[in-house]
C-alpha cells in the first residue's frame, strides 16, 4: 500500500551509480583514499545512488554511503535532510525509486521486506523509544531474542534455556535487571531507550541503526549511552543518527553530513564542522 | 523467568462455572419439579444455550480484537456461515417429510423449481462432512480475506470497514433466492439431528450441554494461545506493529493465524446456535449483528476472554428482558450501555470487578499504607 515501487531495475543503474559514488566522495581524496572496488564489495552496508521521491519531493537524492564491518558512523544533518528516509530504505520500510542497497555484499535490500531484513541482521531503534508497553521488561527482551520467527514455531509456553540465558545477559547489559518484572510502559524515558537498545542487541544484528538515542536523556544518561554504543561497535557496525553534537563528539567516530537527501561532507567531526558548506547548511545563509 | 499460567484464577472460576452450568441446569430441568424455585423451565434451555453460543462467539471476537488489535465488524459472517453449514445438514435430514415430500430437494428448492440438488449441497447429508464444513467454510473465507487484507497492510478503521462490507455483501448474496440457500426465509423447519428429534427436551438439553463444553474448550484454546510466546507476539503486534516487524516477525502471518482460528470458533458457535433456535437466515449477516458482538466484548472487558463471554451473557440477558418490557427502547439502551462503558469502564465489567476487589483487599489490612490505584478508574 504505502510502498513505492522501484521505477527502474536497481541493477540497471549500477555502473552509473558507482561513478556517482566516486564523485560524491571526491572531495575526500586529499585526506584519505576513496574506497576502491574491493572495499565496496566487502562493505557491510553499501548504498549507491539511492533516490526516493514522494510526490515529486526528493527525500533522498542519489545518496551513496558505505559502512564497513564493525564500523561506527554518526549521521548528522538538519531536519528534512533524509536521515529517517535513509533508515527506512535500509530496513525495507520504503522502496527507493532507484539505486542499489546491498547488505553484506550479496543481499539486495530493495527486494526484501522488513521482517526479512531484520532476520538478515539489521536492527533498528526508533527515534521515540518504541517498546511493548503492556509486556514486562523481560518479555520485551524475550520477544527480541534471536530465534525462529514463524508463528507455529512460537506456540510454546516456556522460554528455552538459551533464551533465558540471553535475557539475563541483556538485562544485565542494559541495567534493567531490577525492573525486569515492571511493565515496559512504566519505565522512564531513558530506561525505555536502553530497553530498546537491549532488544536490538537481543536480535544479534550485524548492523544497528540507532535514531537519536540521546533524545530526552539526562547528561549522565547521554554519556552512558555513548559508552554503551562504543562498546557495541567493537563487534558490530553501528549507524547513529543524532542531533546532539556533544553526543557525537563523545562517540568520536567518522561523521557523515546529510543535506537535502545526499551526502554533503564526510570525515572526522572537527573536519566536517569546519567545512564551509556544512556551516552554511546548519547556520543558514 | 515467570510464565503466565494457562489457567489463572479468573479463568479457573470461569471454567468451573461454565461446566457446572452445563451439568446443573439440565439436571435442574430434569430432576426438580416444575414448582421448585430452582427449576429451569423448558423454554429457558434453548435460550440459555443461545447465550452460550454468543459467549463463544464473543471469545472469538476478543481473540482478534483484544489481543491482536484487529477490530472485526464482520464476525457475524463467520458465525452465519457455520450456522448455514449446520442448517444444510439439518435440511438434508428432513428428507421426504417436507411439505412437498421430495426425498432429496428441500422444500424451498421444490418451490423454486429446482430440478436437482445444487453441487454445493452435495455431502451435507453426511454429518461429519457437514461438521468439517462448519470449520472449513468460515476458515477459508477468513484465510482468503486475511491473506489479502493483512498482506496489503490494511489496518485500523479501514480494515473494520472492509470486514463490515464483507458481511454486508454476504447478506445481500444470501438474500437472493437463486443463491440456493433459501433466500430471505433461510433454512428452517428442521426435524432431527443425528436421528434425534430436534425439539425434544432431551436433544435440547444435550445441545445446551455441548454448547457449554464448546465454550469451555474454545476459551481454553484461546487462553493457551494467548499465554504462549505466539500470544505475546500478538499483543506486541497490537501495541507496536512496526516494532514487531523490525524485530523480524512477519506480522501478517501472526494476524492470519489468529484471524482464521477466530473465524472457525465463530463457525462452531453458529453451528451450535442453529439447532437450538431452529432457523438460520441472512439476517445473521446483518452488519448490526456484528457490531453488537463488539459491544458484548467491550462491555465485558476487552483482551480478557472471560470478560468477552461475560459481556455476551450480560448484554443478551439484558436484551431478552428489555425486549420483553420495552421493545422499542432496546437499541437506545444498547447504545447508551456502549457509550457508558466506553466512558466509565474502559476495561469493562471484568475490569470493574478486578478494581473493586483490589480496593477491598487494600482496605482490609489497615496497616497497609499504600492502597494501589488501579488504572481502570
Amino acid at each position: 500500500m504505502s510502498m513505492l515501487t522501484p521505477s527502474a531495475d536497481p541493477y540497471a543503474v549500477k555502473s552509473q551509480g558507482a561513478l556517482s559514488l566516486e564523485a560524491e566522495l571526491g572531495f575526500l581524496k586529499e585526506e584519505q583514499p576513496a574506497p576502491d572496488r574491493m572495499a565496496l564489495t566487502s562493505a557491510l552496508l553499501y548504498l549507491d545512488n539511492i533516490t526516493v521521491s514522494f510526490d515529486g519531493f526528493r527525500a533522498l537524492n542519489a545518496l551513496s554511503l558505505v559502512i564497513g564491518e564493525a564500523e561506527m558512523r554518526a549521521i548528522i544533518g538538519p531536519n528534512g535532510a533524509g536521515k529517517t528516509t535513509m533508515m527506512d530504505v535500509i530496513t525495507g520500510k520504503t522502496r527507493p525509486n532507484q539505486g542499489v542497497a546491498l547488505f553484506a555484499g550479496t543481499n539486495d535490500l530493495t527486494s526484501l521486506d522488513e521482517a526479512a531484513i531484520a532476520q538478515l541482521g539489521i536492527g533498528r531503534k526508533f527515534q521515540t523509544p518504541t517498546v511493548f508497553d503492556m509486556h514486562s521488561v523481560e518479555d520485551n527482551i524475550l520477544l527480541a531474542v534471536k530465534a525462529d520467527r514463524r508463528p507455529f514455531s512460537n506456540m510454546e509456553w516456556n522460554p528455552s534455556r538459551h533464551e533465558r540465558e540471553r535475557v539475563e545477559e541483556l538485562l544485565e547489559r542494559v541495567r534493567l535487571k531490577d525492573s525486569r518484572h515492571r511493565r515496559a510502559g512504566d519505565l522512564s524515558h531513558g530506561q525505555k531507550q536502553w530497553l530498546e537498545i537491549g532488544m536490538l542487541l537481543a536480535q544479534e544484528p550485524r548492523l544497528l541503526l540507532v535514531d537519536e538515542p540521546a533524545a530526552g536523556m539526562t547528561d549522565q544518561e547521554t554519556a552512558d549511552t555513548a559508552v554503551l554504543l562504543k562498546e557495541i561497535a567493537k563487534t558490530r557496525s553501528v549507524v547513529v543518527v543524532e542531533h546532539d553534537m556533544q553526543f557525537v563528539r563523545d562517540l568520536d567516530v567518522k561523521v557523515t553530513v546529510l543535506h537535502e537527501g545526499s551526502v554533503l561532507a564526510e570525515g572526522p567531526l572537527d573536519q566536517v564542522s569546519a567545512d564551509e558548506r556544512v556551516i552554511e547548511v546548519y547556520l543558514g545563509r | 523467568m515467570n510464565r503466565t499460567r494457562i489457567i489463572d484464577r479468573t479463568g479457573g472460576i470461569f471454567l468451573i462455572v461454565v461446566l457446572a452450568a452445563g451439568v446443573l441446569i439440565p439436571a435442574s430441568n430434569l430432576l426438580l419439579p416444575a414448582g421448585n424455585p430452582l427449576h429451569v423451565p423448558d423454554y429457558m434451555i434453548p435460550l440459555l444455550g443461545k447465550y452460550l453460543c454468543y459467549a463463544l462467539l464473543a471469545v472469538a471476537v476478543d481473540l482478534v480484537w483484544g489481543y491482536c488489535g484487529v477490530l472485526s465488524l464482520g464476525h457475524g459472517a463467520f458465525f452465519a456461515l457455520g450456522g448455514y453449514a449446520m442448517g444444510m445438514y439439518l435440511m438434508r435430514q428432513i428428507g421426504s417429510r417436507g411439505v412437498y415430500g421430495n426425498p432429496v430437494l428441500p422444500d424451498f428448492m421444490v418451490f423454486l423449481n429446482y430440478k436437482e440438488l445444487p453441487w454445493f449441497w452435495e455431502g451435507f447429508n453426511i454429518f461429519p462432512f457437514a461438521m468439517l464444513m462448519v470449520l472449513v467454510v468460515p476458515g477459508t473465507l477468513a484465510f482468503v480475506f486475511g491473506w489479502f487484507a493483512f498482506r496489503s497492510r490494511v489496518t485500523g478503521v479501514y480494515l473494520s470497514i472492509i470486514t463490515q462490507a464483507m458481511t454486508f455483501a454476504l447478506m445481500l448474496a444470501f438474500f437472493r433466492n437463486d443463491m440456493g440457500f433459501g433466500g430471505n426465509n433461510g433454512l428452517t423447519d428442521f426435524k432431527d439431528i443425528l436421528g434425534f428429534p430436534i425439539s425434544a427436551p432431551s436433544t435440547r438439553l444435550t445441545l445446551f450441554f455441548l454448547s457449554a463444553v464448546a465454550l469451555a474448550a474454545g476459551y481454553l484454546l484461546c487462553r493457551a494461545l494467548v499465554t504462549s510466546k505466539y500470544g505475546k507476539v500478538l499483543v506486541a503486534v497490537r501495541d507496536a506493529e512496526s516494532r514487531t516487524r523490525f524485530l523480524g516477525y512477519r506480522v501478517e502471518n501472526y494476524k492470519l493465524v489468529a484471524w482464521v482460528l477466530s473465524a472457525m470458533l465463530a463457525g462452531v458457535a453458529g453451528a451450535l446456535y442453529v439447532p437450538q433456535v431452529g432457523i438460520i437466515n441472512p439476517s445473521e449477516f446483518a452488519p448490526a449483528q456484528s457490531i453488537e458482538m463488539v459491544i458484548w466484548v467491550a462491555v465485558g472487558g476487552r483482551g480478557t476472554l472471560v470478560g468477552a463471554a461475560l459481556g455476551a451473557l450480560i448484554v443478551n440477558a439484558g436484551k431478552t428482558w428489555f425486549t420483553g418490557v420495552l421493545p422499542e427502547a432496546w437499541l437506545f439502551a444498547l447504545g447508551a450501555l456502549f457509550v457508558l462503558v466506553t466512558l466509565f469502564l474502559p476495561k469493562g465489567v471484568l475490569g470493574l470487578a478486578a478494581s473493586l476487589s483490589e480496593k477491598w483487599k487494600a482496605r482490609r489490612p489497615s496497616s497497609d499504607p499504600t492502597p494501589s490505584a488501579t488504572p481502570a478508574e
